[in-house]
């Protein structure tokens, strides 16, 4: 083997253990809380109220808690991210000032959890008077998610070639009429996908609704928006750090953490699958 | 004979570069007129002026008047949507939309309201007929535009074009990214087309404006050189430039 082919084993050897490693974590992980945690998962696990200090029971109040606030997010972070996005890629000119909001919104993204957590306590529970509750939770991850959902729309609306919008106008078209039939239905999946995923991590956030609406043990479901909620990542939280018999619970917060993932899992699958069919409805 | 569009002085700017000067043009009904030039002389940007597709661009000004039928083109109130159907654009690399044939030419009908069924299953037909694709089309309208090949592809792009009845069609070196059959097939299709349409065709291809238009004109650096019937600008044009551009003695 001369000096050359050496290089280039080595330089894919390299690559090689990377992908490895990052393998061999994700395989741990998953095999540590699937192992630990399916033998938890039983239909009454998951329809059941937690009972005995959630020494026992299920965790239906924590799936229906998390199922509502991410519904909430997606309500405010779907629409107004997607217009967003529209405005900033369709109508507004290339300027200073844009620049600037776009390298905000950028940085949003980037800002931790917690201090949404905090901002949505300001804003919403305490300005607003909206209180500690689902509706709170829900707009504070919506704030969240936002950033997300406008980078990925973008993103998407960039991937629709010029020469869509502009063959459009030229047939007499409205720029609204040509963004509407002709640029939106190539760039929906793109965009869909992106929210999606964005949601599908907002949905396993814990920081966030921690301050605004979350609660430790309450064994029945929420009957409005403007009550306190069990959500799967914090009952995770509380099972394996706050729990006054922990290693008694320790099998509930693997089920928890199990159910969690699978939810995550199931929303990113549900946005590959849509992306996948709107892809070949578009291009019969 | 009736002028149908008329530019009186007309410049155009992109941001601070001056990229139209003074251009000064009486373009005849049903007539073929070629614009040709060196690369970035402005062609383009003079074509896609007279349907304002360089509203589109920021940091675009116009300046002087461009008639069509004598109204300006560039009045606050004129609606430009409306311009733009009356001049219909056949851009330089065929622009299909991701959707079927039928819907690629029911496109400008469906976005200027029109919805009676019969009427644009009609149109279709029609429009496809004019644009010399019917034959090759009329039993997979169904099928996407891009399945098409390149030529038929920029002729479904005419197609289009026709369906919302321009007056005016501006052809943006419509035949420049196909194959020499498909160019001829189009060639013979704006002889057929400019007893309806005024056509207004930038090229590159000298033998092309020599060919099919009836007058040409010769733009440089954003000037308008020289601009007559075209037997006469290619055999005894008036000036110097002209003549050593025709010859391919630059450019």
């Amino acid at each position: 083997m001369n000096k050359k082919h050496l290089k280039e084993f080595m330089g894919f050897m390299l690559l090689r253990i990377c992908i490895g490693i990052i393998g061999l974590i994700l395989i741990i992980i998953l095999y540590d809380i699937i192992s630990k945690g399916a033998g938890k998962i039983s239909w009454e696990f998951l329809t059941a109220m937690p009972r005995k200090g959630m020494t026992e029971g299920g965790i239906l109040p924590a799936i229906v808690g998390t199922f509502m606030v991410t519904v909430i997010t997606a309500i405010l972070a779907v629409p107004l991210g997607m217009g967003c996005a529209i405005y900033l890629n369709e109508y507004v000119k290339d300027n200073k000032i844009t620049r600037l909001i776009r390298m905000s919104i950028r940085n949003l993204s980037g800002v931790p959890s917690i201090v949404y957590g905090l901002f949505g306590v300001v804003l919403f529970v305490q300005l607003m008077h909206i209180g500690t509750c689902i509706l709170a939770a829900g707009l504070t991850l919506g704030l969240m998610t936002l950033p997300w959902t406008i980078t990925a729309s973008e993103e998407a609306l960039k991937n629709v070639p010029n020469s869509y919008r502009d063959g459009a106008l030229a047939l007499g078209a409205s720029k609204w009429q040509a963004i509407r039939t002709n640029v939106l239905p190539y760039a929906v999946p793109g965009m869909l996908t992106g929210t999606i995923l964005g949601l599908a991590r907002a949905a396993g956030e814990t920081a966030p609704i921690l301050f605004t609406g979350a609660a430790f043990y309450l064994p029945f479901l929420p009957k409005s928006l403007f009550t306190q909620f069990m959500a799967l990542p914090y009952h995770l939280y509380i099972m394996s750090t706050q729990h006054h018999a922990i290693a008694k619970v320790r099998p509930i917060a693997y089920g928890t953490a199990l159910v969690l993932i699978v939810l995550v899992f199931t929303m990113n699958l549900s946005a590959i699958i849509l992306r996948y069919q709107l892809r070949k409805r578009r291009m019969e | 004979m009736d002028v149908k569009i008329k530019s009186e002085n007309f410049n155009f700017y992109y941001n601070d570069v001056k990229a139209l000067k003074d251009i000064s043009i009486d373009i005849f009904s049903n007539k073929v007129v070629g614009i040709i030039g060196p690369s970035g002389c402005g062609k383009s940007t003079f074509l896609r002026s007279i349907n304002r597709m360089n509203d589109v661009i920021f940091g675009a000004k116009s300046e002087g008047k461009l008639l069509i039928d004598g109204e300006n083109i560039y009045d606050p109130d004129v609606d430009v949507v409306q311009i733009r159907r009356r001049i219909g654009m056949v851009f330089q690399k065929s622009n299909p939309f991701p959707k079927s044939i039928f819907e690629n030419v029911a496109y400008g009908l469906k976005v200027n309201g029109i919805k009676d069924k019969d009427y644009i299953i009609q149109k279709v037909e029609k429009s496809l007929k004019d644009a010399a694709l019917w034959s090759e089309v009329k039993d997979r309208l169904s099928k996407s535009a891009f399945d098409l090949s390149g030529g038929q592809q920029q002729r479904l792009c005419i197609a289009r074009a026709l369906a919302v009845e321009p007056e005016v069609l501006l052809m943006d070196e419509p035949a420049s990214a196909i194959d020499p059959t498909a160019t001829l097939k189009i060639e013979e299709l704006i002889q057929e087309l400019k007893k309806k349409y005024t056509i207004i065709i930038v090229t590159h291809n000298m033998q092309q404006a020599a060919r099919i238009s009836d007058y040409t004109a010769f733009l440089m650096l954003g000037e308008l050189i020289e601009y007559g019937i075209t037997s006469k600008i290619f055999t005894k044009p008036d000036k110097k430039i002209t003549e050593d551009y025709i010859t391919g003695r630059f450019g």
